[in-house]
């Protein structure tokens, strides 16, 4: 039984500190005046610059454990919750506009946009596989719910009882693969457990039973096919302002989940799960990008879009090396920057009781606004991999993780998917920049948006020419250079 | 003289970019400002690579103005500049052709004319980028970056079928390049660097050489563009606005045969001497079939394309019948091999500024009358005689007669021909036939013969600007006519260890 030192709660001091903000936001929140949510919102910010002063004053690169090792902190999640807060609060200060024109600003928006990330921080620190359930049901389900937070929309509430039920298989699903992994290692729990006593595991019947019902309950939630059915659905049902939410800091959690699983706890299990992988990534790619060319919405062609870059995340998994994580985890920060921009870009385009999801409403956007629409160029571009963007880089690391294990008809194939892919961010870029507007009038003048879009588009650009600092916090990741 | 302390290349390939993003940003309804601005820039380049010549060192073949940073240490990759005397011809071909293609925009690019100069500066600096770059990721970079700017400026200066061929261009040339991107990450994990002349040095295998040369050879095949993969090219040119073809022809065509002269040759020589046969057929097919395609054509840009496709047959034929020449029993000394090599650069260079001459003449046509078509015109000489003088030049110079620059690498290729096989330079000289025919019958319909219709008697003779730009072009195209040995001597050294590198094997 531990006792209170081996507690050790100084690392997590954010989850806590979040936890107690999220419980305080919720009981003040029904006291303050019915309109505008001003006081919440502000709160759940300040919440996040707390979280974020937190959380780099214990930067180091010693792992620490705390709850007698069933919580870790090494740089891998020091990284991955700085990216976190950074991009739920481009979510919140995005969302703001959006909900209330909508009639959305509810206090429960921020709580649960808030319990998400403590669900996510925790599975992003778990070394333990309780841990990583709870987490990752703690996120679920503020997700869920957030879905379905337009109640009176079919399509939200046909998207989140989707979302909801699909979401429960593939947690059955895991947990399934977890109870088998319990029997295979004698009992184990602790991920460092589990990796030392499949250290001496031949490779039963029973483990690779596990470790694809693993791999399958944990790709579920990054929308790597075949578990991609629900993406489509949800993103378009959900109100874009979560689907923002759905598709930025949620996507680092799961990525966390991978490589806790897979590489931290099944590191010894690679030869069983790598094929796993690339026939999951070569699905992913292959899904994503071609079926995005038949979209006429944007919000969809971009959730298949997505499909396509949790693909290129997992080629850098599949690598099973730290040069691959760390591409996996660059691949996913730079992600989350054009994602942010590329969802952001619907919500500068829609009005009150307009929602601008179709590829038509992106037409002329160069003469509504040349600043937005280069902005838009750049994610779109970036999105692509072509050079002078973020992407490209992204791109280049995942396939040279690829290529540095000899895998090199992967490459090929991954590059030939993303001219083929190259081509819908091109359509895209056309209705913007070669069509004549529909709609004259200026886009949304929310500074809010056009704030964090004009931010993502500059990052996308200054880090496509300087990728050096975020490779550097990827690689540090994963100790590498 | 500037001080050599002076990061040169680092001005030349970033100063471009900033003024754009610069023009871009302030230049919006300020479109005389923009226009001054975009042109005092590029004419600030094209002193600063001017400046270079006076430093070139012309008896080494070694990389001069070198810069080496580390860019991205994590990827191995350095931010590695220099050139030599292949990279350098076509840098100060970049540099001047921009103010050509910023002043053809003057008055006739109306609409967002500040994202119009925007491109083509921020293109400028991309294409210096690529012919300065010694790193290869940093060559693909700025090889494949500036795909975006020419998207943009066909897909919204363009004719009506634009976004056909601009997405048609974008995908056909992106496809061409991821190739070789993996064969560059390849080479990386084999050599340990991605240094352009590490990676000449390094010994591959054949089978290695031949995959990686494939690679090379679909990137720079589609760029060039050769036979069988040619065709976004007409489409994009007929598409494009003047200055869009211009730089198409003029320069992102060369970086295509720089390509194969940087990477296919030093790095894989034995793979490029084993497939000679297949580059020496595809480009003698070129030279003829795609002559003959021109000579049909009723579009003038599309006619210009095609003879474009024709011209650069010459470049490739240049560069891979050297092994033919090499091999020959009969050819001792083996100046062959550097007349071929050099004569493949010259055709660059003049092909560089014959098509934008012919491009930017059909663009003063269309500025007035807005057609293409050959048969909307006829006797243009009867009220464009200053105009009518000089197509009349750059049609010869298209043609290949002696006295203009089009003549000097053609028959240096040719000549060189011959050395390696009878029968391959009598192909590639029947070009002075399909070729006299194509140009010298479109000047014939165009400019010849009495005034068609109305529109063409009220034409209007070129104006100051125009008679600059294109007489500025006549001078060139004769003085590299004339007087090749300039530019002979600039390249000498380099072309010479080129032409060790390719014939010495690997294996």
């Amino acid at each position: 039984m531990p006792n209170l030192t081996s507690l050790n709660l100084m690392p997590v001091l954010p989850e806590i500190i979040l936890a107690g903000m999220a419980c305080l936001i919720l009981l003040i929140d029904p006291f303050m005046p019915r309109h505008g949510r001003n006081v919440s919102y502000a709160l759940s910010l300040l919440t996040l610059v707390a979280l974020f002063i937190v959380t780099l004053m214990q930067m180091s690169p010693t792992v620490r454990m705390s709850f007698g090792g069933m919580v870790v902190n090494d740089h891998m999640s020091d990284i991955m919750k700085l990216a976190s807060y950074i991009s739920l609060a481009a979510v919140l200060i995005m969302s703001r506009g959006y909900l209330r024109d909508r009639g959305m600003d509810k206090g429960e928006y921020y709580m649960l946009a808030l319990f998400g990330l403590l669900g996510m921080m925790i599975l992003i620190s778990a070394n333990h596989l309780l841990l990583i359930y709870l987490g990752l049901e703690l996120m679920s389900l503020s997700m869920y719910a957030l879905t379905a937070f337009k109640r009176d929309d079919g399509r939200a509430s046909e998207a989140a009882m989707k979302y909801f039920v699909l979401g429960a298989l593939a947690s059955g699903l895991l947990l399934y693969g977890m109870s088998l992994l319990y029997g295979v290692t004698g009992g184990q729990l602790m991920l460092t457990d589990i990796a030392n006593a499949l250290s001496h595991d031949s490779g039963s019947m029973a483990l690779k039973a596990a470790v694809v019902l693993i791999v399958v309950g944990s790709i579920f939630k990054l929308g790597v096919a075949p578990f991609h059915m629900w993406l489509p659905d949800v993103y378009e049902g959900a109100p874009t302002a979560v689907t923002l939410y759905l598709s930025t800091a949620p996507k680092v959690a799961a990525l966390a989940m991978v490589i806790r699983l897979l590489v931290d706890g099944m590191g010894n299990a690679f030869a069983d799960w790598q094929p796993v992988l690339i026939v999951a990534v070569v699905l992913s790619l292959a899904i994503g990008n071609i079926v995005a060319i038949a979209q006429t919405s944007f919000k969809r062609m971009l959730t298949y879009s997505t499909i396509s870059h949790v693909g290129f995340v997992m080629l850098g998994i599949l690598a099973g090396t730290d040069v691959g994580y760390s591409a996996a985890l660059f691949y996913t920060l730079a992600y989350i920057v054009m994602t942010t921009g590329g969802f952001g870009m619907i919500l500068l385009l829609a009005k009150q009781g307009y929602e601008a999801e179709s590829l038509d409403d992106l037409r002329g956007l160069n003469d509504r606004s040349p600043v937005m629409a280069f902005v838009f160029l750049l994610l779109m571009f970036s999105m692509a991999g072509i050079p002078f963007t973020l992407g490209f880089w992204a791109k280049l690391a995942v396939l040279q993780a690829v290529v540095g294990i000899g895998l090199w008809w992967l490459a090929v194939y991954a590059v030939i998917m993303s001219v083929i892919g190259a081509f819908y961010y091109l359509r895209a870029v056309k209705f913007a920049y070669f069509d004549a507007p529909t709609d004259p009038s200026p886009v949304n003048p929310d500074w809010n948006v056009r704030g964090v879009l004009a931010l993502s588009g500059l990052l996308v650009l200054v880090l496509g020419i300087f990728p050096g600092v975020l490779v550097g916090f990827a690689s540090r990741a994963f100790g590498g250079f | 003289m500037l001080p050599s302390s002076w990061p040169m290349l680092s001005l030349i390939v970033w100063l471009p970019i900033i003024a754009g993003i610069f023009v871009m940003w302030f230049g919006a309804g300020r479109a005389s400002f923009a226009r001054w601005f975009a042109l005092a820039s590029s004419v600030v380049v094209f002193l600063l690579s001017l400046a270079l010549l006076p430093a070139f060192d012309t008896h080494t073949y070694a990389m001069q103005f070198v810069e080496r940073v580390a860019w991205i240490p994590q990827f191995g990759i350095h931010y590695h500049l220099g050139v030599d005397g292949i990279s350098l011809p076509l840098l100060i071909l970049t540099t001047f052709t921009t103010v050509i293609v910023i002043v053809s925009a003057w008055e006739v690019i109306q609409e967002k004319a500040h994202q119009y100069l925007a491109a083509f500066l921020i293109m400028e600096g991309m294409m210096n980028g690529s012919f300065a770059a010694l790193d290869a990721i940093v060559f693909y970079f700025f090889f494949e970056g500036m795909l975006i700017p020419m998207f943009v400026i066909i897909g919204i200066w363009g004719g009506p079928r634009r976004v056909y061929a601009t997405i048609k261009f974008f995908l056909y040339t992106f496809l061409g390049s991821v190739f070789m991107l993996i064969a560059l990450i390849y080479m990386y994990f084999k050599g340990g660097s991605f240094s352009i002349l590490h990676m000449q040095q390094m010994p591959l295998t054949l089978t290695e050489q031949v995959l990686i040369f494939l690679a090379f050879f679909i990137a720079f095949a589609v760029k060039i563009p050769m036979w069988p993969v040619h065709t976004w090219l007409p489409d994009a040119h007929v598409e494009a606005p003047t200055g869009g073809s211009v730089i198409l022809a003029a320069i992102m065509l060369k970086i295509g045969g720089y390509g194969f002269l940087r990477f296919s040759l030093p790095i894989t020589p034995d793979a490029s001497a084993l497939l000679d046969s297949m580059i020496i057929a595809f480009s003698l097919i070129a030279i003829v079939y795609i002559g003959l395609v021109a000579l049909v054509q009723n579009d003038m840009k599309k006619l210009v394309a095609y003879s474009s496709i024709s011209h650069m047959g010459f470049v490739t034929l240049g560069m891979f019948v050297i092994f033919m020449i090499a091999a020959n029993p009969l050819n001792i000394g083996g100046s062959g091999v550097r007349l071929a090599l050099e004569g493949a650069m010259v055709q660059m260079i003049s092909h560089g500024l014959i098509s934008a001459a012919m491009f930017l003449s059909i663009g003063v046509l269309y500025d007035r009358l807005h057609s293409r078509e050959i048969s909307t015109y006829g006797g243009v000489v009867n009220t464009m005689p200053w105009f009518a003088a000089m197509v009349v030049v750059f049609a010869m110079a298209n043609v290949g007669l002696p006295g203009t620059s089009g003549f000097v690498g053609e028959f240096m290729v040719i000549l060189a021909s011959f050395k390696a096989n009878f029968w391959i330079a009598l192909l590639a000289a029947l070009t002075l036939i399909i070729g006299a025919s194509y140009t010298l019958w479109m000047v014939k319909r165009v400019i010849f013969g009495d005034v068609q219709n109305e529109g063409v008697a009220k034409l209007k003779d070129v104006n100051k600007r125009e008679a600059w730009m294109l007489g500025s072009l006549v001078v060139l195209i004769i003085l590299v006519g004339i007087w090749p040995n300039p530019l002979l001597d600039l390249m000498h050294a380099t072309i010479e260890h080129l032409a060790q590198q390719a014939l010495t094997s690997k294996l």
